[in-house]
């Protein structure tokens, strides 16, 4: 695969949220807005990059039987480290996502990526690889949420052009389930052109 | 004894962990086609919860907090889950096979299912308000706060599977087929249990 | 292969144990940042650092920070309608409410949610005299216009104030 293809593959064929169908809870629960959404995307992309390089250069010596165990820790490090630096340098953002920053570590993406991809190809292509299903994964969560936004605030990115209160079950449970599940039709019924 | 009962309450109707705080939704999704695995998922996430949380707790509590490493939290705690679920399939195993014949396969699922370290890290994180004032749970309301948040999944999980055994039957648009119905039904059924939250 | 995981584990620590070294000072910073930009909202003149103290009234504790010569800045945590809902709430030396201010909540997004923004709710509790007027909604018999369609969050927020002028006049009644 081309290195241009290897970035571009996350948005369409590989679409972790609409393809994969891979780490819903973070999809659902963080898209109450489009800003929410793209912040979850870009701390989910840091921890796929970084995981998925150390992981395709440690692979070849990690024995079989432990691997799971030890990409489990490197990913959890990754996470940890952006706990940190989200508590030090965007405190806000940090308490506004709260539990599904920790909960990146058993995000099925970064995982799954380790697994499929980063522990049997190169240091340069895994990082290539974790930026595009990054890439994917922050645009699906920035789509929702901003379908979410204008639907039940009536604003988008936080800049408001309908008054009043918008249909609120769409920033509310419920309307994540919603808004994914007519998503995916409108994402299907494309795909199959 | 009110206190445990408003727990119960809250942690299974108001804040289903599914339909209200969005944990463990991929094996909600995964393992719901059919009435009888999902009843062995929510007697395996139930048992591994309540399980985690205990464990952790005191972790937390006598490793953790007095050697100021809370901020290892997230890597010890999905450590002690992983090594937990090993154990958990190794010694059903060995007591009863018959269990583990039930619950063996959803046991490996279970160690990424974010639902069992969402709950062990609420339960050291999060306030709670049942009564008056707001604080941190002890170790006999966290036990019953994991119980009731996996009974909770449990109940949304054995609901949804029995209404997507009927939805299989029925014939869905071919846009809408497999996963988006299914979501569009949750959504749905989500909707319904906001009609508890108030009441606690 | 216990050893690489081993080995794995202990360079992960390394990381990690430097990361935190490294955040340590502006996550502290961060803290008192939001602690203070909070304080200063509730309280007219607000310039020192805020040394958090606890004092317990009716059986629960509550931090506040005093301010000389100006008032107490009070943080009063109840039961909201979705979860713990925590107000700040600003106190005057002259027993007077100053202002609040929401630290954080799990109420209805657009409903009880309001009760960070509603500025016709939020700005009657401004001068606001726990002596003279009652902390509790219009439906209960007090002086609080509650938020529409909230009258949870709005009772829970009344309730927030009243604990906290509670722990005010202890507190006034030990200098």
């Amino acid at each position: 695969m081309s290195k241009f293809g290897l970035i571009t593959k996350g948005l369409l064929k590989e679409n972790p949220t609409f393809v994969l169908v891979l780490g819903m809870c973070p999809t659902l629960a963080t898209t109450t807005s489009a800003m929410n959404g793209l912040e979850m995307g870009l701390a989910t992309m840091f921890v796929l990059i970084l995981s998925n390089i150390v992981i395709s250069l440690i692979a070849p010596v990690v024995p079989d039987k432990v691997h799971i165990p030890v990409y489990i820790v490197v990913i959890a490090t990754f996470v940890t480290v952006l706990q940190l630096l989200m508590q030090a340098f965007v405190p806000q953002v940090y308490e506004t996502l709260g539990l599904f920053i920790p909960l990146i570590v058993v995000n099925c993406i970064v995982l799954g990526r380790a697994e499929a991809f980063a522990c049997k190809n190169s240091v340069g292509d895994s990082a290539l690889d974790g930026i595009g299903i990054g890439l994917g994964f922050t645009l699906s969560l920035t789509v929702i949420g901003i379908v979410r936004e204008i639907l039940g605030s009536g604003s988008l990115f936080g800049w408001k052009f309908i008054p009043g209160d918008g249909i609120l079950a769409f920033v509310m449970a419920p309307g994540a389930f919603l808004v994914l599940g007519y998503l995916m039709v409108l994402f299907n019924k494309l795909a199959k052109r | 004894m009110t206190e445990y009962l408003l727990i119960i309450v809250s942690a299974i109707l108001v804040n289903n962990i599914v339909l209200a705080q969005f944990l463990g939704v991929c094996p909600f999704l995964g393992v719901s086609n059919k009435l009888s695995t999902a009843t062995g998922m929510s007697g395996a996430v139930c048992f591994v919860i309540t399980l985690a949380t205990v464990v952790t707790y005191l972790i937390n509590k006598f490793f953790l907090v007095p050697l100021g490493l809370t901020f290892l939290q997230t890597i010890a705690f999905i450590l002690v889950i992983a090594a937990l679920v090993q154990i958990v399939e190794i010694v059903l195993k060995k007591i009863s096979p018959s269990l583990y014949q039930a619950l063996g396969i959803f046991l490996p699922l279970i160690t990424t299912n974010c639902a069992v370290l969402g709950v062990a890290l609420n339960v050291v994180t999060k306030e709670f308000t049942f009564g008056d004032a707001a604080h941190m749970l002890n170790l006999g309301e966290a036990t019953v706060y994991a119980l009731a948040t996996s009974l909770g999944y449990g109940l949304a999980m054995i609901l949804f599977a029995g209404m997507r055994e009927q939805l299989a039957m029925n014939d869905v648009p071919k846009s809408f087929k497999g996963l988006p119905i299914a979501l569009i039904t949750v959504g749905i059924m989500a909707m319904a249990f906001l009609g508890f939250s108030g009441i606690v | 292969m216990a050893l690489s995981l081993t080995l794995v584990c202990l360079v992960c620590s390394a990381v990690l144990g430097v990361v935190y070294a490294v955040t340590s000072d502006p996550i502290k910073a961060a803290e008192i940042a939001k602690t203070n930009a909070s304080i200063a909202r509730v309280l007219p003149e607000f310039d020192a650092q805020p040394v958090a103290e606890s004092i317990e009234v009716g059986g629960s504790v509550y931090n506040y920070y005093r301010v000389p010569e100006t008032g107490y800045a009070i943080i009063s945590t109840v039961s909201g309608f979705g979860g713990p809902l925590s107000v700040m709430v600003g106190i005057g030396d002259d027993g007077l409410v100053c202002n609040t201010v929401v630290l954080s909540h799990s109420e209805t997004p657009g409903l009880g949610a309001k009760c960070q923004t509603d500025e016709a709710f939020l700005g009657q509790f401004k001068g606001w005299d726990p002596a003279a007027k009652k902390l509790a909604v219009t439906k209960d018999g007090g002086d609080v216009d509650a938020i529409t369609a909230s009258t949870i969050t709005s009772r829970a927020y009344s309730a927030a104030i009243a604990n906290a002028y509670n722990v005010y006049l202890k507190l006034r009644g030990n200098e």
